[in-house]
């Protein structure tokens, strides 16, 4: 953790850590013209541990957001508020607000279930369901009851499968399992699967992580095609990735958003001294 | 340079070397002697079971034959169905023992003495009348004829012709006369006394002569009993163990519920057999002796075993699946059912596995319940009074006839049997739904 120290030293006199209480404000333009997710003053609490502070953000429809920062910084945390999967850890407490087309998804009257059909998500590994290939994309269509009869699931699959760009590749062993496929097209898969419901969110927490360069050139091609449909929310490591295929790029720090601006003038004029230090390599 | 300013020239990466080497040895040693302890202990274990196997097949595998005598017996129409009714209540209240005796005397004619007389149908099981009376009453059509039928023999033939009562002892330590002997010498000699497949073994009840006593009864018992604990104590454990798993909030109340489970796992299973006779008989009112009765006593037993088997079954359940399931937007019990409880299944059938295994062996808390009684019929239902195979080893050995010995040991080899297949049902199970995956 020899980064973390660094940038607390070097982080001491450029901003003092007591700044959230002094009325830190992020720089740069949160909002946007057509939001989809509107955050505002959202803080995440991990029982005494303070994870995310005061972070308001929107997200856009068809435009990738990324969201960058060292190692511990919340930016995952940000993400699994998104869809509420923060829900499934007890020590969790998440307060400020985050609206979906203008309706807070902490409300009481939100279903947890319909709003994770409208934000899918992708993770860091990629955990195909246990069973064949055609179910794990069937599966989320099956449970939300959105194909009438066979014929209509047979579609939304082999739709689905091919938007994720995997259709080639398995349409000859759709019955074999789903973990028997390369790391690549398990995440494909994992994309298709999340397609299949047709969120109008996608986050995606580090999908590229764990593949290795020619499966994530795939995976940043379709995270592009995807865009034209979806609003797309991803974190990041690879700061060349952010670069690559987000239009906006939101940098995180130690639970505070310090900067959010296009993806061009973070990595080529960043406006704050972290920021800087960040792209540069200076740490993280 | 002289050899000793070169040794004192050492670099650090020489010396670490030279270290590294002298403790090697060392190293190498301590490794191949924690080798052989482990080897030493799985080869005591073995020999322990070896052992085990040995002394119980050695004195139990002549369990599967039995001496049978070979007599011609004839239905005489005066004896058996006197005012020629055919009424099947007047035959088989008939005096069974009379053709036996009358075929006995015919073999031996020399024999007249009454007490040698009664010595010599004593050769012949008493269990042997019982069989012709099912005969005739099974075929009616017989009465006035004759036949040939294999008879059991009394236990004491049986035990000497297996070789297990010595000639040469004196009489009243062999249990047999001197003129039994020369009888059963005879017999053999007319190929009339055999040992053929014990068949009354595997298909009857107990019974108080040794040659008659099979296992039957107590393996159907068994069957009935483990079959209600299985029913029962499988859907609860796993249903728990999902609730307090998944569902349950993770407090003081549900970390007091898992201690106590925790502890009652632990609880001699005689405490749970004098529950049961507290419970389930004086309160609910329930047969006494019962399989259904000995079921619930073992749910209880068993309860607690399946369940912290299925909680580490669930535990182990990687938390990506449900991760990928919740971010489908699966409600709680969907991914439960869908994902968890799949994934986790076969944990959970190797916990009720063990449960079962246990169970099955269980003799102390069937005592409490009464299943430990004399009961000669094979029960055909969940309350019928019946005994377990564990307690029938347990009333055998209990017997001083010697050859109960035999059947206590043929008992456990029924009883090792029934285990084998009952774990052998599990693996392929297991295998089955491992394999879906």
């Amino acid at each position: 953790m020899s980064g973390e120290t660094t940038h607390a030293t070097r982080g001491n006199h450029v901003m003092p850590p007591e700044r959230a209480e002094q009325g830190f404000r992020t720089i740069g333009e949160i909002t946007t013209d057509n939001p989809v997710v509107v955050c505002r003053g959202v803080n995440v609490h991990y029982g005494d541990k303070h994870a995310i502070r005061d972070v308001s953000l929107d997200i856009a429809h068809d435009e990738v957001i990324a969201m960058i920062g060292p190692s511990g910084c919340g930016k995952s945390t940000f993400l699994r508020c998104i869809n509420r999967l923060n829900d499934t850890i007890p020590t969790a407490r998440v307060s400020g607000s985050i609206a979906l087309d203008g309706r807070d998804i902490y409300d009481k009257q939100q279903d947890v279930v319909q709003l994770r059909a409208r934000v899918g998500m992708v993770f860091q590994k990629p955990n195909p369901f246990p069973k064949t290939v055609y179910e794990n994309v069937a599966y989320g269509p099956r449970i939300h009851g959105l194909a009438a009869d066979r014929t209509e699931l047979d579609e939304i699959v082999q739709t689905s499968l091919m938007r994720a760009g995997l259709w080639e590749e398995v349409k000859d062993r759709l019955e074999s399992p789903g973990t028997a496929l390369s790391g690549g097209q398990q995440q494909r898969l994992c994309i298709a699967r999340t397609i299949a419901v047709s969120p109008e969110v996608i986050l995606m927490d580090e999908p590229c992580s764990a593949l290795d360069p020619i499966a994530t050139a795939r995976i940043e091609d379709l995270i592009d095609e995807l865009r034209q449909n979806y609003a797309i929310c991803i974190v990041t490591h690879s700061m060349q990735q952010a670069a690559r295929v987000s239009q906006r790029t939101a940098y995180f720090h130690l639970g505070d958003l310090i900067e959010v601006g296009s993806t061009d003038q973070i990595f080529t004029n960043p406006r704050h001294k972290l920021t800087e230090d960040y792209i540069t390599g200076r740490f993280g | 340079m002289s050899e000793a300013a070169a040794a004192g020239a050492l670099t650090p990466g020489q010396k670490n070397r030279q270290r590294v080497e002298a403790g090697l040895r060392r190293r190498y040693r301590a490794e191949a002697r924690f080798r052989a302890y482990g080897i030493a202990a799985v080869a005591l274990g073995l020999s322990f079971v070896a052992l085990l196997f040995v002394s119980i097949v050695s004195t139990g595998w002549t369990i599967f034959r039995q001496a049978y005598v070979l007599l011609e017996v004839s239905y005489d129409a005066e004896t058996f169905d006197p005012d020629g009714s055919g009424d099947p209540e007047v035959m088989g209240g008939g005096d069974f023992s009379a053709p036996i005796k009358a075929s006995m005397r015919e073999l031996f004619p020399d024999v007249e003495a009454r007490s040698e007389r009664r010595m010599l149908y004593g050769l012949v099981s008493d269990g042997a009348q019982f069989e012709l009376r099912t005969r005739l009453l099974a075929k009616p059509a017989a009465l006035g004829s004759s036949e040939t039928v294999w008879l059991l023999a009394d236990d004491r033939v049986d035990q000497f012709l297996k070789g297990k009562i010595d000639r040469n002892q004196p009489a009243d330590v062999r249990g047999l006369s001197d003129e039994e002997i020369a009888w059963i010498d005879q017999l053999e000699r007319l190929g009339r006394l055999e040992l053929r497949f014990n068949r009354s073994f595997f298909t009857q009840g107990d019974s108080r002569e040794p040659e008659q006593a099979g296992i039957w009864g107590a393996l159907v018992g068994s069957a009935l009993t483990l079959l209600v604990t299985l029913v029962l104590s499988f859907p609860i454990g796993v249903a728990a163990a999902v609730y307090l798993e998944e569902f349950a909030a993770k407090n003081r109340l549900t970390d007091f519920i898992e201690v106590n489970i925790n502890n009652l796992a632990a609880v001699p299973s005689i405490v749970f057999g004098l529950l049961g006779l507290a419970v389930f008989i004086q309160l609910f009112g329930l047969p006494r002796s019962a399989p259904l009765v000995g079921g619930l006593v073992l749910t209880l037993m068993t309860l607690p075993t399946i369940i912290i088997a299925s909680r580490a079954a669930l535990k182990g359940v990687p938390p990506s699946i449900r991760e990928a399931a919740l971010g489908m937007g699966a409600s709680q019990v969907q991914m439960v059912m869908h994902h968890v409880l799949p994934l986790a299944m076969p944990g959970m059938l190797t916990g009720a596995i063990i449960g079962m295994a246990r169970a099955l062996g269980e003799s102390a808390p069937l005592l409490m319940i009464g299943m430990v009684a004399f009961i000669v019929d094979v029960p055909g239902a969940l309350t019928d009074p019946s005994t377990a195979l564990p307690v029938q080893v347990y009333l055998w050995a209990d017997s001083p006839e010697r050859a109960f010995l035999e059947r206590t040991s043929g008992a456990i080899l029924v009883l090792l049997a029934f285990l084998l297949v009952m774990n052998l049902a599990a693996v392929i199970l297991r295998q089955k739904f491992e394999r879906r995956w």
